[in-house]
């Protein structure tokens, strides 16, 4: 090896790091020293005094996350929380597959306009179709309650009532996110080879024997990639139940993250809110574990 | 003939499941063009009796909308300008440099991206705070300034650019920043401009943080406006939709116009390696 090569193999490496300089601070500097003060502050009292003045603030231990067990207002958070995620997330991405199976059927017509369409909320500002939905839901004159009265159902009061609060938001939740999905759907099913198909109709193979031992086998690294993003997303539930019902009625919206932000940014209870944030990391890395494991297990 | 009864039903469904897609949006449009109370009837009224434009000139004359349309408009557009010029080259070095570590580092930022934003929120409020940085444009920017995600497409995007190119680019003495400025860049446009669009439209429906650093309300971003709007007073329903047509018809139409590169963003970060 020469000199002259050594040296530019140097040099080579001293510009990756150049390159990568910019974007590692920033993501160190607001990304990971956040998440280590996060933790930090976790074990202290920080307070709406603290944020006066930082010498009141006292190191607590565990006493937050004590605190956070003993809470029913958080318990109720949860609940909600995983309602949201383990009912609304199935459906949502149950509505997906189901759109993507019918746009890429032979039989659909107009499928790209279709595509557009089903994917149009998906673009839009949560806030401001959560405000629209506010009004559809409205018990006397809301659009849905209109429509539903055809088929003689009676007034539902949508956000008022605390066992149809949740399912309305998770109605429009599953309305705006849908077509994300239908995407990623569509791609997995375009990725199937033709001859699968051919070569078990040449068996004699009917269209519901293909859907189950070709389709569905086929599209399951897709199926558990769809899974769980849908369901690190829908952790993060915030936006419908701030704009729409504010966590009530009773509670029956509330949750982590909203209960975070209040606890944090209008109690500036910082401390306690800091670990509510690590309850919803660490529920929400359990999870990337699991479907991890999972699809270790059906790819080996 | 066989076929023919599946595919009518088939496509029965589709154009229902359209219609229930569209129509809270097309509402929306046409609550906002009716007059103060009409929305609110029974049985609702679907098309404005005499549509104006009422709602949007109080928008503009009374709750100051160009001015949350101009802050959405500069933290989005500034969020994409520079987070595209950091992630590109990040993307680049990982891409096309093999140096000590690479790997392991792009698995620990890869592994990084389970963690919620939401814990950084808590910290990085009362970090800004100290430094004055609340209520101002830089405060709502610096979250987003590098992206992990967007590092990873443009590195996966940098892979196809041919070794030998770079190589006779450096052989003809370019420099490092010239391979990447006149090479790289030009190359990964496509890319470019499709992460472009995720992360301005990303920003500009942002919520949660620009709800936190910005109090004040000359600040506010158009879905922290409206938001604050439904929440204060009891506003008339015209109104509000009018506020959301606004919030939401400058990220339909980049949709609409630039679909193809949009959906390529999704396929690619959707599709696994």
């Amino acid at each position: 090896m020469t000199r002259r090569s050594l040296t530019s193999r140097t040099n080579r490496n001293a510009a990756a790091w150049l390159f990568l300089a910019p974007a590692l601070t920033a993501l160190a500097l607001f990304f990971a020293l956040p998440v280590a003060f996060a933790l930090a502050l976790s074990f202290t009292d920080f307070d709406i005094y603290a944020l006066g003045n930082w010498h009141f603030i006292q190191f607590v231990g565990l006493a937050n996350y004590a605190r956070i067990l003993e809470t029913p207002l958080f318990w109720t958070a949860l609940r909600n929380t995983f309602y949201f995620v383990l009912a609304g997330g199935p459906l949502s991405v149950g509505v997906s597959l189901g759109t993507a199976l019918m746009i890429n059927s032979r039989l659909a017509r107009f499928k790209p306009l279709f595509r557009t369409v089903y994917f149009l909320p998906v673009v839009t500002s949560l806030v401001a179709v959560a405000i629209v939905w506010r009004y559809l839901f409205h018990p006397a004159h809301g659009l849905l309650n209109y429509v539903l009265s055809w088929v003689g159902i009676s007034p539902i009061d949508w956000l008022g009532n605390p066992d149809v609060a949740m399912p309305a938001i998770i109605l429009l939740a599953v309305w705006k996110n849908f077509g994300y999905n239908m995407l990623i759907f569509i791609a997995g099913l375009q990725n199937i080879p033709d001859e699968l198909y051919e070569a078990s109709e040449i068996d004699g193979a009917g269209a519901w024997r293909q859907f189950t031992s070709i389709t569905i086998p086929m599209l399951a690294p897709t199926t558990i990639f769809v899974v769980m993003i849908t369901i690190i997303g829908y952790f993060q539930l915030f936006a419908e139940p701030y704009v729409m019902t504010q966590g009530g009625p009773l509670n029956s919206t509330m949750s982590i993250v909203l209960l975070m932000y209040e606890q944090g940014f209008r109690w500036w209870s910082m401390g306690y809110a800091a670990a509510i944030a690590f309850v919803l990391f660490a529920i929400i890395l359990v999870f990337t574990l699991l479907q991890s494991a999972i699809q270790r297990r059906i790819q080996g | 003939m066989r076929r023919r009864i599946p595919a009518i039903a088939l496509n029965i469904v589709l154009v229902f499941i359209a219609i229930t897609t569209v129509t809270p949006v097309l509402w929306m449009v046409s609550a906002s063009l009716m007059s103060p109370g009409e929305a609110s009837s029974f049985p609702p009224s679907l098309l404005p009796k005499q549509p104006s434009l009422q709602h949007y000139e109080a928008l503009v004359d009374r709750l100051h909308i160009v001015r949350y349309f101009l802050n959405s408009f500069v933290i989005a557009g500034a969020v994409t300008l520079i987070s595209l010029f950091i992630n590109s080259m990040a993307g680049f070095a990982f891409a096309k440099y093999r140096f000590r570590g690479r790997d392991r580092l792009f698995r620990v930022l890869l592994t990084a991206m389970v963690i919620p934003a939401q814990v950084t929120m808590l910290p990085l409020f009362l970090m800004l705070k100290t430094f004055g940085l609340v209520n101002t444009y830089v405060g709502a920017i610096i979250p987003g300034l590098a992206s992990i995600f967007g590092i990873f497409l443009i590195r996966q995007f940098a892979y196809s650019i041919p070794d030998s190119l770079i190589e006779a680019a450096r052989i003809d003495g370019a420099s490092d920043f010239k391979v990447y400025r006149s090479i790289v860049l030009p190359l990964c446009r496509p890319i470019l401009f499709t992460l472009a669009l995720f992360t301005f439209m990303g920003t500009w429906n942002d919520f949660m943080w620009p709800l936190i650093i910005m109090s004040d309300d000359s600040m506010y971003t158009l879905p922290v406006a409206i938001a604050n709007l439904m929440g204060e007073h009891t506003p008339d329903l015209e109104l509000m939709m009018a506020g959301s047509v606004v919030t939401i018809v400058p990220v339909v139409v980049l949709f609409l116009a630039f679909q193809r590169h949009y959906v390529r963003g999704i396929m690619m970060g959707g599709v696994k390696e």
